[in-house]
């Protein structure tokens, strides 16, 4: 959304395009509510589960690992993309924008297959804390993906309708640094969720 | 930009807006002056019911055993009381001031984001809207504004749910926002307008911006867990499952207490931009005082856990949060001290906005001081959850807070209606409310060390509370009078023909200031450049060799002229109205209700909220010329 | 010179204020003042806070009485259109405002930090151990000591009133104690938050559900003294009311004997009625002993107010400490609409006839 409020930008005191800065304010507060979600799950951590399953009895290292690392590779499409974009190159900016949304929308599938997994297996968001923190957390992060995918499946559509501003690279500028923003954020939650032992395993 | 050859929308139903003027525009208005006067009316219209809640609560207390409401009615009322003047009149009346003056200030013809900032208004005022819908759908928040778990979560009634959802959806107003003016203040100002040439009222607003961008997502976080514990039973919050409710507490006033400074820099910021011109002497330390802002920013951060000396943190936590709160003190001295100076030797000119300001400096004294106390721990144990820290707030808020906002209102009614409001009801209207003020809260400091508790609906006799409650009754309604009073001013001032005899009426002295009043759509015909601080009052004089102040004869400084800012102004594009702010807007209200009633209500609400961001998204912020 | 018209201008305001604010304070007679501490605990709190006040009553002399001052001595005269002397600050004094306040603050907190571990130090050895449990809206007691059994074997427990022994320690355990029961939301008692305090005699402690939180206080005079929960706890927080009752040794000893005693049984028959319907139901199906105890009776539910010595002296007042325990028709009138006359009271309304409200009545004053 904020991507396209660049249309009138006049010359800057800093020099940096207002949609920039906004975007940096908007992802320094995103820290937060993400650092505050990891806290709450980071402090229930080990809690003794009156009920329900633990981490080590649901979790999957080895399928979470192979989605983490399809997340990871999207940013990598997505750089690609936003090189396109710079060199002017509306076709290979939006095949690398199309790769990009589809890898995200399997890491979402993933997610959704791991949910439905864990769900089976008895953990839900009120069986016990592991499951309402885990949830949480990983469901907030799933919904900042989701429209990460959004967005860049627009830039696509607008693109082919030729809606695109001509210094296209510009939007796409700006969803990079949310897409790239919510891959680091996984970095960060797949390392303190699944990586880190909670010490209750077992 | 060139490709768009009609100003199509994405559904092709609704033509774009362009009228300027009419009932219509003001839905459609993407001009921060509008805004502000929006956000002004609506945040007012709050104070208002907020304040018939506090007469209601002021009745119920008028004596011991009394039954003007019932315990259920009164816990609704003090919530709403609370809720209503903290995030739906303090803090959008600040954003009114902001809002209208940030861009005047610093020489911008609007915000950065100019329909972005229509969507804060209206999330604003439809997340106020839904709050109070509750009182019709089962009954009203009833847990207090700080919302304490697990009595939030385990309450029957629909209320906390109601207040969870509403302050969600307000937050995202005041987070779209914050980023908004931050990024106006930091990168739209006029040539020449370095950072110490900002206008201090700018200033504390960026500051307070920033406040916002770093508190909002931690209450957003504690909203949706408490929430969700209300909704989908998760354990957050639940003890028989582990959780902890002093997490709730943590994460309520870590935002909590930048939300207390939130509410009191603008007011800090208006103070600091009257007092000068009614001293006819700049702001003593201008540096000074800036930096004792974000001082007070920064640490505002880290004092949290003074509201909860109680809840058994044991002494480390409590030495530690007793002395940063301590320390919070020492910027707040400062900005004191330095009114004082600018005071000084001043020529004080007691017009109406001046008498609001030092008795705004005044009363924050009394409230700063008996927030000291609050760093004393052990006194605090006595304190703490009594009419003290009733009192103690009272004082800061409204004695700082609110008794600035009026002087605001009277200093920039000029510029922003184009009409003097009366001095002397607004003397009238000041004296009466400053002994209505102090009889209500005085009386608590002492109601809260004789024993009386917070939200208690009564109180029994024996306990020896009356007199002193029946002044508080007293002065509550001499409040009213005096906000009556302002209505009255407000009404017979806008009946009154449009125009002042004196562009310039206070002889004022910031950039705000150089262009008509009220401003043309466009606020600058040219975009002013800036030589200094107070710019516009350099314009208007100059220091001879014996440091004597000289006034500029008419004329002489080619850029100061008033009248000119009437101007056509053909030339300039400004952004266009739109109706998608609003239509995105709705849909947060629609997604509200969707989560306590239904997954096809919430599903439609996010329908509604999308397509207006697309609609918002493909439509060109300068809709081609016809 | 100008400095010295502003202190003798301010002295007498300041007396005025200081016979205002000791006219207010220290008042026995309130009987929550805090002003008027009657144990270590409040005496050190309010010790505290008197020294930090007359150093705020002096911050705001000086304050208050500059700008008033400032206000009539640089007031615009009409006769003079001069412009002050345009002084944009002065980085030495405004160094100088900074660093004073820092000082001020630096010496309150030497004392607020020694008092804040004074009191956070565990109670002594022969300490009374009791754990105090905040329930929806009412207080229980349960007394922990070995030898502060009955002889039914059971801790003693009362509801409403705290009885200690005067110049004793007495060591709280602050606990949450309310659970589900019965009927539906609106009936339930939750854990919440609730915090104690007893004004006169030590400050607050939140009562957290999942957390113990401890509280040291002592009485050093025999008497009663008014306590209240002070943190919100729903709908009847207003009438979440407690006593302390401190007792002379001797007067505590015959208290502790007759707790340790089981309940009487009646001989008076409109009392016996009313234990049977105590006991066994009322006419509307009711069970008092789905939530009441009663010592030495089938009666044990630790859900509601403990019975047991329900008419005992030192009992004064029931439902939360909002009515005398003397006052009869009180208690005719709570037993008949329990929800009514405390709105929202987790007590349910069995709906008593008004000969079982009699019987009953009978019974609960016949438990000495």
């Amino acid at each position: 959304m904020a991507a396209v409020e660049h249309a009138v930008e006049h010359e800057t005191t800093t020099g940096l395009p207002n949609t920039k800065l906004a975007m940096w304010l908007f992802l320094a507060s995103e820290c937060l509510l993400f650092g505050a979600l990891i806290s709450a799950y980071v402090l229930y951590r080990g809690a003794d589960p009156l009920d329900g399953p633990t981490p080590a009895d649901v979790f999957d290292i080895p399928y979470t690992s192979v989605s983490a690392f399809v997340l990871l590779a999207s940013s990598l499409t997505m750089v690609l993309a936003l090189s396109a974009a710079q060199r002017d190159d509306a076709v290979r900016m939006r095949l690398w924008l199309l790769t990009t949304a589809m890898l995200g929308m399997i890491f979402v599938g993933g997610q959704v297959y791991e949910f439905t997994t864990f769900y089976n297996e008895g953990l839900t968001v009120d069986v016990n804390l592991f499951g309402t923190t885990f949830y949480v957390l990983t469901g907030f992060h799933g919904v900042h993906v989701t429209v990460g995918i959004l967005m860049l499946l627009s830039l696509v559509g607008m693109s082919l309708a030729g809606r695109l501003p001509a210094d296209a690279a510009f939007p796409v500028e700006m969803v990079g640094l949310y897409w790239h923003f919510v891959d680091i954020v996984w970095i960060v939650i797949f390392t303190v969720v699944y990586l880190i032992p909670t010490g209750t395993a077992g | 930009m060139a490709s768009v050859s009609v100003p199509r929308t994405a559904a092709g139903i609704l033509r774009r807006p362009t009228a300027t003027t009419g009932v219509w525009s003001w839905f459609t208005t993407v001009d921060h002056k509008k805004i502000g006067i929006m956000y002004g009316v609506a945040a007012f219209a709050f104070f208002l019911i907020g304040g018939l809640e506090a007469l209601l609560i002021r009745a119920q207390l008028a004596g011991p055993e009394l039954s003007v409401v019932n315990a259920d009615q009164y816990n609704q009322l003090f919530t709403m009381h609370g809720v209503t003047m903290i995030f739906l009149f303090v803090m959008p009346m600040a954003a009114a001031f902001f809002n209208y003056l940030i861009p005047l200030q610093i020489g911008a013809r609007d915000v950065a984001f100019p329909r972005l900032n229509a969507f804060s208004f209206w999330v604003f005022l439809l997340g106020g809207l839904f709050l109070y819908s509750s009182w019709f759908l089962g009954g009203a928040p009833n847990g207090g504004w700080f919302g304490y778990a697990p009595n939030s979560t385990t309450d029957p009634s629909v209320g906390m749910s109601f207040y969870a959802l509403g302050l969600l959806i307000t937050g995202i107003a005041s987070a779209a926002s914050a980023v908004n003016l931050a990024v106006t203040v930091i990168n739209m100002r006029a040539p020449g307008m370095s950072l110490f040439r900002v206008p201090i009222f700018t200033w504390m607003g960026l500051v307070v911006q920033f406040l916002l961008v770093f508190s909002l997502p931690i209450i957003t976080v504690a909203l949706f867990q408490l929430l969700f514990d209300r909704r989908w039973d998760t354990a957050f919050f639940d003890p028989t499952r582990g959780g902890d409710p002093i997490l709730w507490q943590h994460m309520f006033w870590l935002f909590g207490h930048p939300e207390v400074y939130i509410l009191i820099l603008p007011a800090f910021g208006i103070i600091s931009e009257i007092l000068p011109v009614f001293s006819r002497k700049p702001l003593f330390g201008y540096q000074f005082v800036v930096f004792s802002g974000i001082a007070i920013g920064f640490i505002g951060f880290g004092v949290w856990a003074h509201h909860m000396y109680a809840a058994g943190l044991g002494p480390v936590a409590n030495t530690a949060f007793g002395i940063s709160t301590a320390i919070i003190a020492v910027p707040t001295g400062v900005k004191i001290f330095n009114w004082m100076a600018t005071m000084y030797g001043g020529d004080l000119r007691f017009r109406s906005p001046m008498l609001y300001v030092v008795g705004a400096i005044m009363m924050f004294v009394i409230g700063g001081l008996s927030g000291v106390m609050h760093s004393v721990v052990p006194s605090d144990y006595q304190q703490t959850d009594t009419y003290f820290i009733v009192a103690h707030f009272h004082y800061v808020i409204f004695g700082g807070g609110v008794f600035a906002f009026f002087a605001g209102l009277v200093f920039w009614w000029p510029k922003v209606f184009g009409r003097m409001l009366s001095e002397r009801l607004a003397k009238i209207q000041f004296w009466i409310m400053l002994v209505g003020f102090n009889l209500t809260f005085g009386p608590m400091h002492v109601l809260g060390m004789q024993g009386m508790i917070r939200r208690s609906f009564t109180y029994p006799e024996a306990l020896g509370l009356t007199f002193w409650n029946q002044m508080a009754t007293v002065g509550s309604y001499l409040i009213a009078v005096a906000v009556l009073v302002f209505i009255a001013n407000v009404v017979i001032t806008q009946r009154k023909p449009k125009g002042l005899d004196d562009e310039d009426p206070w002889d004022a002295r910031s950039l705000e200031w150089t262009t008509s009043s009220p401003p043309p759509e466009h606020n600058f015909d040219e975009i002013p450049t800036v030589h200094a601080l107070d710019e516009f009052w350099h314009r208007k004089y100059v220091e001879d060799e014996r440091g004597r102040v000289v006034r500029v004869p008419a004329g002489a400084a080619p850029d100061h002229d008033p009248a000119r800012g009437g101007g056509s102004g053909h030339a300039i594009h400004l952004p266009s109205p739109s109706f998608w702010p609003l239509v995105a807007a709705i849909g947060l209200p629609v997604m509200g209700y969707g989560v306590l009633y239904s997954w096809w209500v919430l599903a439609l609400g996010a329908l509604v909220t999308v397509v207006g961001l697309y609609g918002w998204a493909l439509e060109p912020s300068v809709a081609e010329e016809a | 010179m100008k400095s010295k018209a502003r202190w003798t201008r301010s002295w007498p305001l300041a007396l005025v204020l200081a016979a205002l604010a000791l006219s207010a304070c220290s008042d026995p007679n309130l009987p929550q003042n805090t002003f008027a501490p009657a144990g270590p605990v409040a005496r050190k709190q309010a010790d505290l806070f008197w020294p930090v006040f007359w150093v705020a009553v002096g911050v705001f002399l000086v304050v208050e009485g500059g700008i008033v001052w400032m206000a009539i001595r640089f007031r615009h005269r009409r006769d003079r259109d001069r412009f002050p002397a345009q002084i944009h600050g002065n980085s030495r004094l405004e160094v100088g405002w900074t660093i004073l306040p820092a000082v001020v603050i630096a010496v309150i907190m030497v004392p607020t930090v020694s008092l804040i571990w004074d009191l956070a130090r565990p109670a002594g050895a022969g300490a009374l151990n009791v754990t105090a449990e905040g329930h929806q809206w009412w207080w229980g007691f349960r007394y922990t000591d070995e030898d502060m059994r009955t002889s039914y074997d059971q801790p003693i427990v009362t509801a409403d009133v705290l009885v200690i022994p005067v110049g004793r320690d007495v060591s709280l355990s602050l606990e949450s104690a309310g659970g589900l029961i019965g009927g539906g939301p609106e009936q339930a008692d939750y854990a919440v938050i609730h915090s104690f305090w007893v004004p006169r005699l030590a400050g607050k402690q939140d009562v957290v559900p999942g957390r113990t939180n401890r509280l040291v206080l002592r009485a050093d005079e025999p008497g009663t003294y008014w306590g209240q929960c002070a943190e919100f706890c729903g709908l009847q927080h207003a009438q979440m009311r407690f006593r302390v009752v401190a007792l002379p040794q001797a007067e505590w000893e015959r208290w502790v004997a007759n707790q340790k005693r089981p309940a009487v049984t009646p001989t008076d028959p409109e009392a016996r009625r009313g234990m049977d319907l105590f006991l066994n139901g009322v006419s509307g199906g009711g069970q008092c002993i789905a939530c009441h105890a009663v010592g030495g009776t089938e009666a044990a539910s630790p859900a509601g107010p403990n019975l047991t010595h329900f008419a005992d002296p030192t009992h004064e007042c029931f439902a939360g400490c909002i009515w005398e325990t003397s006052d009869r028709a009180a208690l005719e009138e709570w037993l008949r609409n329990p929800t009514q006359a405390k709105l929202g009271s987790k007590m349910p309304d069995y709906n008593l006839t008004e000969d079982e409200i009699d019987a009953l009545v009978a019974y609960l004053y016949s438990l000495t």
